[in-house]
């Protein structure tokens, strides 16, 4: 499987983590504007953790890593605390938020009435309407 | 006292009055924190952890107080104004008044999205779409692209049928009315909505859309509309539920305001007709 890409690290908490790849958005409702914290990518041995929130019972999908209209798609199982699903997948380098439904379907952010099967679905649709332009994080 | 009517059978002077007042809303900086704020709420709101404002009882509560606050905002600017709804049951093409040049503008052009006539066209200057998570800073609609069709009457009123509020687990996995209303389970009326109209509506950031409020508003109508069928039917969990609000418990960002204050519309605004 592909590195996948190393990516900026924003903030000090996200310094902070090792071996995480994420972590939660918990502070985004509380009216937070730092919507997003990452860390360093490391999808190399990381399992599906079936254990946690949000996915209990069933295992992560497998990784992907692949050009579609041009643009690089990657998902990985990762170490988030339920919301992700525990995957994480990203365009051109840049996480696009998604979220695994109880029917084990997917949404992201971009597609979030609209339940799709698998997360690399949900990337593509995220390809098709972005039209080229760049994710980036929320101001 | 406030009275939503439906957005078909305003006025010119008070589709104006509207436009001006979100407008207004906007060049203050204040129309954006809402849009933040959804945002927020739809990457938390999640199907096996806390969730408030989606995906769970209190998506309608909710969407009410959030309607509401939007709409003090808004009466803060001009008195006069009110949100209207969007019965999309009828108003169900893109050549609907409400798509007009003079109200909410048409659908995005073929190359980008972009909604290139009406107030809210970023060729006008005054509607920057800044709150968003890519680079675009136009307001982009698809309407009818994403799904061919809008819900039907028939299909409302099935839901609106169903006696029992909501069910455990009290995700999107849920039977009963609110899960059908909000649309991740059978025939898909709020979710769907959302899908037709494209653009930022079909995002988190939905509410860069202003038809969002619209949309949102004539949701919380079949919510008035669904009590008045349903009298011996209420809100539930009646009882604190780990992760979901109970009848009783405060909704965030609030803090201050529960599903139970949120029963009965009539303290805060009443429809120009509720059948």
């Amino acid at each position: 499987m592909p590195q996948l890409t190393r990516r900026r690290t924003l903030g000090a908490a996200a310094t902070a983590l090792t071996g995480l790849v994420l972590t939660g958005f918990a502070q985004a409702a509380g009216g937070s504007t730092d919507l997003r914290t990452t860390g360093e990518k490391r999808p190399e041995g990381h399992e599906a953790h079936g254990g946690h929130e949000g996915h209990t019972g069933h295992a992560a999908p497998q990784p992907f890593s692949e050009t579609f209209q041009g643009r690089r798609i990657e998902g990985a199982p990762s170490h988030a605390d339920g919301h992700h699903g525990g995957y994480t997948v990203l365009v051109d380098g840049e996480e696009l938020h998604v979220m695994r439904n109880a029917d084990n379907t997917w949404v992201s952010v971009i597609n979030h009435y609209e339940t799709f099967a698998t997360p690399r679905a949900v990337a593509r649709a995220a390809v098709i309407e972005l039209q080229g332009s760049e994710l980036v994080p929320l101001a | 006292m406030t009275v939503r009517k439906n957005q078909a059978s305003l006025t010119t002077a008070e589709k104006r009055s509207f436009v001006d007042a979100l407008l207004e809303l906007k060049r203050t900086g204040q129309y954006d924190t809402f849009v933040t704020t959804h945002n927020a709420f739809i990457m938390s709101d999640t199907d096996n952890g806390d969730r408030v404002g989606h995906r769970s009882p209190s998506f309608l509560p909710w969407h009410r107080r959030f309607l509401i606050q939007f709409e003090q905002a808004l009466q803060a600017i001009d008195p006069s104004v009110a949100l209207p709804y969007w019965d999309w049951t009828v108003d169900r093409t893109v050549g609907a008044s409400l798509w007009a040049p003079d109200f909410l503008g048409g659908t995005g052009r073929a190359r980008d999205g972009q909604v290139a006539e009406g107030p809210f066209a970023v060729s006008g200057g005054r509607w920057p779409v800044t709150v968003t998570v890519d680079g675009r800073g136009f307001l982009r609609r698809a309407l009818g692209s994403g799904v061919p069709q809008l819900p039907t009457r028939s299909e409302v009123d099935s839901v609106l049928a169903m006696p029992t509020y909501d069910t455990a687990p009290w995700n999107s996995a849920s039977d009963g009315f609110r899960n059908h209303l909000e649309g991740w389970r059978g025939v898909n009326l709020h979710n769907r909505v959302h899908v037709w109209v494209g653009g930022q509506m079909a995002t988190g950031a939905s509410p860069n859309d202003p038809v969002f409020w619209l949309h949102h508003a004539f949701i919380d109508r079949l919510w008035a509309q669904w009590q008045a069928r349903h009298p011996r039917s209420t809100y539930l969990p009646g009882a604190r539920t780990r992760n979901v609000v109970g009848l009783d418990d405060v909704m965030r960002p609030w803090n201050d305001v529960t599903p139970a204050d949120m029963l009965d519309h009539t303290r805060y605004y009443t429809f120009d007709t509720v059948s």
